[in-house]
Parts: C-alpha cells; structure tokens; sequence
C-alpha cells in the first residue's frame, strides 16, 4: 500500500516560491489500477516523480507498505519493487534495448526479451539490438519505454502519460497493453493519463488539479467533473 | 614468453595462444614469433625496424596479427610496418601494442604503420592500446597510419585505448581512389593525468570515394584529450565525421573539425558534442536499480563498446 501524507513540493522560480503540489494525502492500497488525471500543469507527473525519488519532497511523508521512503534514493526505491515508465525517454548513445531490458528483468527474466517487445508491437528481430538514440522514433522510443518497465515486473508502477507521443495506431495497441497489463500484474499501476479509454479501465482515478487531489473515486465518481467548461470553471485557477 | 607478457598479449590481442594465420610477435623491441602463409608473407625489413606485410591478389577470409608488447621500462622504439593488399583481399589485420612499465623510466612505442591497398579489396584494421604497472615510468605511445585506399576498396580501422596510457598522439592520413572508402572508428578513455590527441587528415581524392570517421571517447578526472579531423573533398565524394565526447570531474575534452569541399559535388558534414553524462540518463538508470556509480559506469561502457 502506498500512503501519501500531507506532501508537498515547492519550487523557487524568479525569486518566487510556487507550490507545485499542495499538501497532497492519498491512500492507494494494493493490486489496483489507478489513474491520475487532470489539467495539464496541474501536478499529476510531480506526484508521480515524488512517488519515485526523482523529486525531493519540500516537506510530507510517503510510506510504501508502511515503511517511510520519502529519504529514500531512487535506487533504494526501484530495489524496494517501484517502477517508473518516463513521459519523455531517456535517449542513450550505445546503449542498447537488450541492454536495458537485461538491467529491467534481472535474473528474473519471466519471459524472453521478445515477449516483452512483442506486448508493446515491436518485433525483437528488428528492436533488440538497436542503440537507444536518435535514430528511434518518439513513438518507438515511447514503446520500448513500456516494455523495459512491464519486464521490472515491480509491485507499484507509475506510467508518465504512456500515451503522449504515441500515433493512433499504437494507441489502440496500448490500450490492450494495459487491459493485459491490469489482468496479469499482481499489484499496483497508477498512470497519468488524459485519454477516456485508459480512464475507463481504471479501478480508480484521483482527480488532481492546481497542486491538489480534487477527488479520488470510481470512474462514475469523477468522471463527471470533467464535463469540458465546468471543469475548468470549477478548478482551474 | 613470461606471465606479464601473456596478459598484455591478451589485453590487446585478444589472445591466449599462438593466433591462426598469418602473424609477427615483437616482445621489448625483438621478434618472439612469426608465421608467414601461403599467401601472406612477413619479412624483416632491411633498412630500419619493422617489417613488410605482402598478401597476394584474391586472398579471402585470412587474418595477419602484428601485435607489439614492451615490459621493460626504459625501452622507447620506432617500427616501421608496411603492409602491402592486393587485389580482390578480404582479410583482417590486428595490431595493438601493450605496455606494462613497473620502473621509473619512460618506456614508448611509436609504431608507423603503412598500407596500400589495391583495387576491391577489403580490410579491417582493428588496433587497441594498453597500458599498465605500478612504476612511475610513463607509457607512451604515437602510432601513426598511413593509408592508401585503392579505386573499389574498402578499409575499416578500429582503434581503441581504454586505459593506461599516459600520453599518445595519433596521427592518421589516408588519400582514398575512386570509389573507395574509409571507416574509422576510434575509442578513447582516459584518466588520471593523461593526455592524448587525434589528427586525422582524408583526402577524398576519387569519384565516389567516400569516408566516415567516428571518435568516441571519455575523459575522466585531470585527463585531456584533443579531436583533430580534416576531411578534404577534392572530388564527387561523400565525407562525415563525428566527435563524441563525455567529460567526467575535471576532464578537458577539444574538438577542432575542419572539412574542406575543394569540389563543387563533395558533400561533407562534421558533428561533434561534448559534455557530462546528461542527468536524466542516470536518473532513468537508477529508476531501473542502479546506483548513480553503477549507472555512470553503464553508460561509458555503452557509449564505448
């Protein structure tokens, strides 16, 4: 179970404190699949990055499975069974997809390499000894991103707006990606997303907007927040 | 041949045991071992240190090691190796030159390395660079290579230095004939307080000649490097190169590319970046469970591999 207290993230811009996420609690128990939406520049990725270590919290408590990580290295926090899918992929000049999906899947390897590209579309022939660079497309780099984090086969995974950067094509494909995902994972997924397809294969979704949880519920609980100019009437400041 | 010697011999080489083909050991200035074949053949030179490498017209899939290994400190010597392709080749040439200096004397290397090479042939030049030993002896080493493509040929050098190797100047040249090419692909890791330079000089002399040279390298604590191209287009000919460098602690990294289109057809290009291990690369890393160390060191081997 991961338990969010009272967190907050702050940054100083042009002399300026901003508060980019505000006192934020949340209880999100085990083997659900969430997803956090909202406005954009509403916080949704610096919750998930505070999640993974990435951001520093300004001040708050995370616990993971009651234990306290909010001081916890990134490193500690993957080893801990925490995984991170990136908005933008990281590119790497050398580095190969069967490198990073050697380092994702450990000793562990459930499944062949080719398995974890075959789940996002990618064939393994034509992926796995590819460099990680610019010679990708977005929605290549997007797609490997995926796989590399589907084969940590972690107990809490956080996908950064999975679908941003990915043609229309693939997007019918990821929605299948993640129903599967939903099926066979034995424990907790949150994804930011926007799109109403992943939204609606969601156990919960948390509602977050100008640095606050606005609501957390069913899809039939939130969903009506959303309706176009009432949502923006309603919270966006 | 001692304990030392074998361990350099494989550092460079890649060799436990006596290579197939064709091959010349030069162990602390003196020749500890050749084998000529019936189409590739190694004689003494006459005039001055070295030797002359000649392989015959159509001679395929055959390998020719040359590789040159110092453990006496103080020994500083310049070779002079020819090599000689013929027509219609396909062959392999190892080189490399491994150092293990445990005294307090300079020991060098300065290895002149010639080829030319005749028409359609192919030749892969593959040259690694060792250093090590706990003396206070530097270690140094300034090959220079000198090629010449024939009209259809092809010749693709690596050349890698990862470690030990205090200071080193490489010095290359090559003029390339009608549809001919070059690939160069150069690996460089250096640390401590070393130093080391590349100057690479193409003449893309010929119709549809064409050349790629690709340095990679990593500079790391008080070390400093320095990246010298010019590519030359004196005809319809295709040119590129690439400077690649990550900077680590104190780590000085230069790149000076120069291309010069002296033909209205040639078409030449440079890149080159340079800087730190971007952040997010070892922030991705680490979300996989890597340390930030063990991440930093993934990404040098992957960039260098």
């Amino acid at each position: 179970m991961l338990e969010l207290k009272n967190l907050s993230y702050n940054v100083e811009d042009e002399g300026k404190n901003i508060g980019i996420v505000k006192n934020v609690s949340l209880v999100l128990p085990d083997d659900k699949f969430f997803v956090i939406t909202g406005p954009n520049g509403g916080g949704k990725s610096s919750l998930a990055k505070l999640i993974a270590g990435i951001y520093k919290p300004t001040s708050g408590q995370i616990l993971y499975n009651g234990q306290d990580i909010t001081d916890m290295s990134i490193t500690d926090r993957a080893r801990l069974g925490i995984g991170f899918a990136f908005q933008q992929p990281v590119r790497f000049k050398g580095l190969t997809v069967k490198d990073l999906l050697h380092l994702a899947a450990g000793e562990k390897m459930k499944s062949s390499a080719c398995d974890y590209l075959s789940e996002v579309g990618l064939c393994a022939n034509d992926y796995l000894n590819r460099e990680i660079n610019a010679s990708l497309s977005g929605g290549e780099l997007k797609r490997i991103e995926i796989a590399i984090t589907i084969a940590r086969g972690t107990k809490l995974t956080i996908f950064d707006e999975p679908e941003a950067g990915i043609d229309l094509w693939s997007f019918s494909n990821l929605i299948k990606v993640f129903e599967d995902l939903k099926r066979k994972t034995q424990g907790s997924i949150i994804i930011i997303s926007h799109q109403e397809r992943i939204i609606n294969i969601a156990d919960e979704i948390i509602l977050v907007a100008d640095g606050e949880v606005v609501k957390q519920g069913t899809k039939e609980e939130v969903m009506p927040l959303f309706s176009g100019s009432t949502f923006k009437c309603q919270f966006k400041r | 041949m001692d304990k030392i010697q074998e361990n350099l011999l494989a550092e460079i080489a890649g060799l436990h045991e006596i290579p197939t083909g064709a091959y010349n050991i030069r162990a602390n200035g003196e020749g500890a071992g050749r084998r000529s074949t019936e189409h590739i053949e190694i004689t003494t030179k006459q005039d001055k240190p070295g030797i002359d490498i000649r392989i015959a017209d159509g001679t395929k899939r055959e390998s020719v090691h040359i590789p040159v290994i110092i453990s006496e400190t103080g020994l500083t010597e310049a070779v002079y190796n020819d090599f000689y392709i013929g027509n219609d080749c396909d062959v392999t040439i190892i080189a490399g030159c491994g150092i293990h200096n445990c005294g307090t004397q300079k020991s060098e290397h300065d290895g002149i390395h010639s080829f030319f090479i005749g028409e359609n042939s192919r030749v892969r030049y593959v040259e690694k660079h060792y250093g090590e030993g706990d003396g206070n002896g530097e270690i140094v080493l300034n090959p220079q290579t000198i090629v010449h493509v024939g009209a259809g040929s092809t010749m693709e050098m690596e050349t890698t230095q990862i470690k030990g190797v205090d200071s080193t100047i490489r010095t290359t040249k090559a003029d390339i004939a009608d549809n001919g090419s070059l690939v160069i692909k150069e690996k460089i890791m250096t640390h401590g307080k070393q130093h080391a330079e590349t100057d690479f000089v193409v003449d893309l002399n010929g119709e549809g000649s064409s050349t790629n040279v690709i340095s990679r390298s990593v500079a790391r604590e008080n070390s400093t490097q320095m990246f010298k191209s010019n590519i030359r287009g004196n005809n319809k000919c295709a040119g590129h190169s690439e400077c690649d460098a990550i900077i680590m602690d104190n780590g000085k990294v230069a790149a000076i590319p120069e291309v010069e289109a002296n033909c209205v057809d040639a078409s030449l290009i440079h890149e080159a970046a340079i800087g730190k291990i971007a952040g997010e690369q070892i922030v991705k890393l680490m979300s996989l469970g890597l340390t930030e160390h063990e991440a930093e060191e993934m990404i040098v081997n992957g960039f260098l591999k």
